[in-house]
């Protein structure tokens, strides 16, 4: 990253960081039109004839013809491929069988449990993963070090779906502890306005807090099942950051000046390893989407992973594919995002070399 | 005049795969308010002298000393606490390359302000650390105090380094090779500056370095370091009665203007050195 | 000569005498470093037990895999009779589970060969002629790296058409871009070495240098990469076993177990969790396997 704005501050003709920005504005747009190109190309290989598919197998073989007319399929492949992105850009991904409305429309309404849950995942996954690996990292080899390692690995090595299952089976039908499958109880479902369509978010505006508390017994088990999968990646990353900045000549300057132990750890190397840390905080956040997926078919939760799961299961491809390519997109802003904080919290990103 | 820094047989050893590796083994010396020159080449164990007697030793390597006593107060046994009344207070040191001693996310100024005495007042510390930056001739310290420290020069970001280790008026300073990463045109430049400070505030100096030539023309006393001993101390001035065959090699390495240096000395070995 | 071979001190010696000896010696040591961590051997035992209970899954298993009782054993509790019980399909779990390691194995051993050849190709490739090539094939490898996997695996076999070697594809266009990234990133720091711009004096054509010399030179940390990634491989085909895109039934995949039991899972848990067991002991190998190697090989990560 350094070296990129190396090489712009030295050609000199843009300000370092508005060069940045520049590039990765176009980085951003091809790698989206490269998204485009992979789902238009995975909807060609499907044995599904998309025309059957709109019309039923009993149309008429002139209604046949004029829908394979009017879905381009006898125009050139890049020609199809130009009219497809032209729909995506206009916020048109096709209808999906299954529910019968625009996918973009289904999308829209599902997303906000997504995001939801994976915002509680990964306040959890932060806030005990950098404190941990913190940890580690101070007292490395030591048995917090393995612990937190051990953890880590466990963590890396179960199944979600079958975690899911089992923290369900225990806590949900066995000790009661938390609410079931879904958001939020039948009681409340017809209750809670959508505000932000985050449930948590518009109980608390309403002042509904019943309802917020219910809404919180349902997400509390899913939500740190999330979380410990990001907290085990957020703990290993932040350990190894740690070690490469402890070792460093200016945590001895530290030490040298007096600096209490607490703030060369917090203070000094944590500023420094927040730097890679804040890329991987996002790139687990976009793993939360992918870890989404199963989670939400076994909590039930209507989120954009079992819209997936389910328009897999009746061969939706609009919809599987308009899922697929919003997910894909949301992971590339996240990238982005994180790119940008970067600039943000490295100072030698941001005034240049 | 009264023993500043006393120790005796100094041993700091690195655990590795055939047992530990001493990579100093068994250094003596006081000193007073004086300045002490420590040359050797790379891997004479000078730099972990240095770094011993801060209580620095990296770990998992091990400091060990039949006597390391400062101002009378015995550092083997030192708790946490203690240290950190003498780091920066009472002991500092600069060291090698500001590109590195600094840290890259902090302004200069905040990592001054730091190393101001504890207890001190926000806007006292600015004012300190300003004053300091001056001290170390640095133009526009206003500049300098917002600056982060990649962009600062290297000669600039190592007056920076010399004004934070110099802002509590420690008694002794330890100047780690604080020349060896700059030009050649800044070296004599942040010497002189270093130089003028040390003997104005009357501090003791233990200046560590590879080159012979530049701690005798700084320093009052010399010791050679070679694997992890000191093989000869002597005055700066008698530099040239050097009677260690290492010593003379070391000061017969210098290239000279004068007269023709073929065949090119090279610098003589002998295992009998080491024991 | 020979007596001295292999022994302790001809692999330790700081002064080999040929380049073989070296090369036994580093391999020797890293081993050494490698039996002196207990995770990874933990690791190790795990993954040759699973390569043995494949091979002998014959004499392992005591019952049919795949056809049951199905009047008289349906969703037994774990007993002598059935280690770890019974499904819905009155078939015996434990020799389900014994099978469905050659399911895993296989996944596993076809991803690699397919992914790592593909990821070292575009890498080096890439990383070789460098310019406009480099651009557009690490373009491409964003791309697929802009997916989360498993999204994009699913996205590949819901087009495909669900089965496991669909589900293997899926997994392997999905696995090599990292592969790739890491090629072209070993192949920039050898690419301007000497004997690379010997090899061209003599006139070597650059398909020959790179299948010849920077191939090589990149395979070692892109095979240690892949081992480190089996154990998400792993899961990611057990993902799609559960979400009925794998294994089709009545295949022993234990991924497609879990989701067989999920319906009985608060009367009878043993059908959901066991298979999940092996699964997560089997990752927790690979997994623990891969930190050892990692600590061994990288020198920064040392103690």
């Amino acid at each position: 990253m350094t070296e990129l704005a190396d090489q712009e501050g030295r050609r000199g003709a843009l300000p370092p960081l508005f060069g940045r920005i520049l590039r990765l504005a176009v980085q951003l747009a091809v790698t989206l039109f490269g998204l485009l190109f992979v789902t238009f190309l995975i909807g060609r290989v499907v044995p599904i004839d998309p025309v059957l598919a709109a019309v039923g197998d009993r149309a008429s073989a002139s209604t046949y013809h004029k829908v394979y007319i009017e879905l381009g399929l006898d125009k050139p492949i890049w020609e199809q491929f130009l009219i497809y992105a032209d729909h995506v850009l206009h916020g048109d991904l096709g209808k999906s069988v299954l529910t019968g409305r625009p996918v973009l429309d289904d999308i829209a309404s599902v997303f906000p449990a997504t995001l939801e849950l994976s915002t509680f995942a990964i306040l959890i996954g932060t806030c005990i993963g950098v404190p941990a690996g913190v940890w580690a990292a101070v007292r490395q080899g030591k048995l917090v070090d393995q612990l937190v390692r051990v953890l880590g690995l466990v963590g890396y090595s179960a199944p979600i779906f079958w975690l899911g299952l089992l923290g369900l089976l225990f806590f949900y039908a066995d000790l009661g502890w938390v609410g079931g499958p879904g958001r939020i109880g039948i009681a409340y479902q017809f209750d809670v306005t959508r505000i932000t369509g985050l449930m948590l978010v518009d109980t608390a505006l309403e002042g509904q807090w019943d309802a917020f508390w219910n809404a919180f017994s349902h997400i509390v088990l899913p939500g740190s099942l999330l979380g410990y999968y990001s907290m085990a990646y957020i703990s290993r990353m932040t350990r190894s950051f740690m070690l490469a900045e402890l070792g460093q000549e200016y945590i001895i300057t530290a030490r040298v000046k007096g600096v209490s132990e607490w703030r060369i750890v917090w203070g000094h190397a944590l500023r420094n390893a927040a730097v890679p840390l804040v890329t991987v905080i996002a790139l687990s956040y976009g793993y939360l989407l992918q870890g989404a997926v199963l989670t939400e078919t076994i909590f039930a939760w209507p989120g954009i992973g079992m819209y997936l799961t389910n328009s897999l299961g009746s061969a939706d491809m609009n919809a599987v594919l308009g899922a697929t390519l919003v997910i894909g997109a949301t992971f590339v802003m996240l990238n982005l995002l994180a790119d940008l904080l970067y600039t943000l919290l490295d100072p030698r990103v941001r005034r240049g070399q | 005049m009264s023993a500043l820094l006393d120790v005796e047989d100094l041993r700091v050893s690195f655990p590795s795969r055939s047992g530990p590796v001493e990579a100093v083994r068994g250094v003596s010396f006081t000193l007073g308010r004086e300045r002490l020159g420590i040359v050797g080449e790379s891997g004479s164990g000078k730099s972990q002298t240095g770094r011993a007697i801060l209580g620095l030793t990296p770990p998992p390597g091990r400091t060990e000393a039949r006597r390391l006593t400062f101002d009378g107060k015995d550092l083997r046994h030192a708790s946490a606490a203690e240290w950190r009344a003498i780091r920066g207070k009472r002991i500092s040191m600069v060291m090698q390359d500001p590109k590195f001693s600094l840290n890259p996310v902090m302004t200069v100024g905040r990592q001054l302000m730091e190393a101001a005495a504890r207890g001190t007042a926000a806007r006292d510390a600015r004012a300190q650390a300003l004053a300091m930056l001056e001290a170390v001739q640095i133009r526009e310290p206003e500049r300098v105090f917002r600056a982060y420290p990649h962009e600062l020069s290297g000669g600039m970001g190592q007056r920076a380094m010399i004004a934070m280790m110099l802002i509590t008026e420690p008694d002794l300073l330890i100047a780690d090779e604080p020349t060896s990463a700059l030009d050649v045109t800044v070296q004599i430049e942040v010497l002189r500056i270093l130089d003028r400070l040390v003997r104005e505030r009357g501090m003791g100096l233990i200046f560590i370095s590879h080159d012979l030539r530049l701690v005798s023309s700084f320093c009052d006393r010399v010791l050679v370091m070679y694997a992890g001993k000191v093989v000869e101390e002597l005055r700066a001035s008698e530099l040239t009665k050097a009677r260690h065959p290492y010593t003379q090699g070391l000061f017969n390495c210098l290239p000279r203007i004068e007269g023709d240096r073929r065949p090119l000395p090279v610098l003589e070995r002998d295992a009998d050195w080491a024991r | 000569m020979m007596s001295g071979a292999f022994s302790r001190e001809w692999l330790l010696t700081d002064a080999p005498a040929s380049r073989g000896q070296a090369r036994a010696g580093q391999a020797y040591r890293s081993w050494l470093a490698l039996k002196s961590n207990r995770l990874a051997m933990v690791g190790l035992c795990i993954i040759a037990a699973l390569v043995l209970m494949a091979i002998f899954a014959d004499v392992l298993a005591p019952y049919d895999p795949i056809t049951g009782h199905l009047n008289t054993e349906r969703l037994l509790p774990p007993s002598w009779k059935h280690l770890l019980g019974t499904d819905d399909l009155g078939r015996d779990i434990w020799s389900r589970i014994v099978y469905g390691s050659r399911l895993t194995l296989m996944v596993v051993t076809l991803v690699a060969v397919i992914a790592t050849p593909v990821g070292l190709l575009v890498g080096t490739i890439s990383g070789y002629f460098g310019g406009f090539v480099d651009t557009v094939l690490m373009r491409i490898t964003d791309i697929f790296l802009a997916f989360p996997q498993l999204v994009l695996a699913l996205a590949f076999v819901s087009a495909l058409g669900p089965g496991i070697e669909n589900a293997i594809i899926a997994i392997s266009i999905t696995s090599w871009p990292p592969y790739a990234r890491l090629a072209r990133a070993e192949t920039l720091t050898i690419r301007n070495a000497d004997f690379i711009a010997a090899t061209q004096l003599q006139g070597a054509s650059s398909l020959r240098i790179i299948w010849g010399h920077v191939v090589p030179l990149c395979l070692s940390s892109v095979v240690i990469r892949v081992t480190l990634d089996m154990a998400g491989i792993i899961l990611v085909a057990a993902g799609l076993g559960f979400l009925g895109l794998g294994a089709q039934p009545p295949q022993p995949e234990w991924g497609a177990m879990i989701a067989e039991g999920r319906q009985f899972i608060i009367d009878h848990w043993w059908v959901a969790t066991m298979p999940g067991i092996a699964i997560f002991l089997v990752a927790l190998g690979f997994n623990f396997l891969g930190d050892g190697l990692r600590d061994v090989l990288d020198p920064r990560a040392q103690k």
